[in-house]
């Protein structure tokens, strides 16, 4: 009997294993959570897109519920998800665009042409912010609370459905 | 001779030149050492967008930006651990291709050497099983079942 059970360990012990492995199969590896989950917006220092004269750091977040959204002319879902991007502002939330790697001239004709959500516009040729945010790859949206804290991040393009069921939801549970 | 030599050169231009398409750069150190922590740092991270390939292998723009920065943080005199921490903290424990030993991480760490224990304790259970199957003596009654079977073999 006890040898039977023995013989049993080596089965169980795979199917174990398996059933963690498949598990680990269905994971999508860029979907994993920023690094800046939960923490502080990262202080930085930098002018703004449209006045090269304009001072701004990180205490411009301070105060309200604001969307943080890491683009550039060059990026072409950062097109596509312009058209949400304006219905989120339609809602009244505070939009806060970070210029990611580009030129003045590119992205104030981006603007003109695609249309302009953005309070402000946070001018970042070198991406050192967006180093700082761990930003790999543009568009990235960043919710910051009122105190400054990073609370929800939505990787790549925003698509219709993700405004009414993650980013509505997500700014009313900070707000 | 001088033609495969030609060719010889050409191809390792051809290589060169491939390289340089690449778009890693070459950067020169005065301090071998530090070349060599550069070279093992930008190998040990991994790149945030194209997943399988490290920092030093991929010409993405991110793995460009953060090759950059490991450079000047090397230069700026900070310790690896420094340099990985300012790296984990803006892009996450994703980029470490050896994941540090953390509670999260004990399962990983330790399932291999607990299955080694596991087999090893297994052979230790069945070795002593067996020894103390054949030490045991026959029974009377087992002994004169031999005999006879010797004995009737022995007899024809």
């Amino acid at each position: 009997m006890k040898r039977r059970l023995l013989l049993l360990l080596l089965p169980v012990c795979f199917l174990g294993l398996a059933l963690f492995f498949y598990q680990g199969l269905a994971l999508d590896p860029s979907q994993r959570d920023s690094a800046l989950m939960a923490r502080e917006f990262p202080p930085f220092e930098a002018t703004t897109l449209r006045d090269e004269t304009q001072r701004v750091d990180q205490s411009l977040l301070a105060g309200e519920v604001t969307l943080v959204n890491v683009w550039g002319e060059w990026c072409p879902a950062c097109k596509q998800e312009m058209p949400q991007l304006l219905e989120l502002a339609d809602h009244g939330i505070r939009m806060v665009g970070v210029n990611y790697r580009d030129t003045r001239e590119k992205g104030l004709a981006f603007l003109s042409e695609f249309g302009d959500p953005f309070e402000t516009n946070i001018f970042d040729p070198e991406g050192d912010l967006g180093f700082d945010l761990g930003v790999y790859g543009a568009p990235e949206t960043f919710l910051v609370d009122a105190d400054g804290v990073i609370r929800y991040h939505h990787k790549g393009y925003v698509s219709p459905q993700d405004v009414r069921e993650r980013i509505l939801p997500e700014v009313e549970k900070w707000r | 001779m001088a033609l495969i030599r030609l060719i010889l050169a050409l191809t390792l231009l051809a290589m060169a030149s491939g390289a340089v398409a690449a778009g890693i750069e070459l950067r020169e150190f005065d301090d071998p050492v530090k070349e060599k922590r550069y070279h093992d740092l930008t190998a040990s991270m991994r790149c945030p967008l194209c997943e399988n390939q490290a920092i030093n292998d991929s010409d993405a723009p991110i793995s460009a930006d953060m090759r950059e920065r490991v450079y000047r943080l090397l230069e700026d005199g900070r310790s690896d651990t420094e340099i990985i921490n300012h790296m984990v903290q803006r892009f996450g424990e994703y980029i470490l291709y050896n994941p540090r030993l953390e509670s999260r991480t004990y399962l990983l760490w330790g399932l291999p050497f607990a299955l080694v224990l596991l087999g090893a304790v297994i052979v230790v259970l069945m070795v002593r099983a067996r020894r103390h199957a054949s030490a045991k003596a026959l029974s009377a009654e087992e002994r004169q079942r031999i005999d006879a079977l010797i004995n009737r073999k022995g007899s024809s």
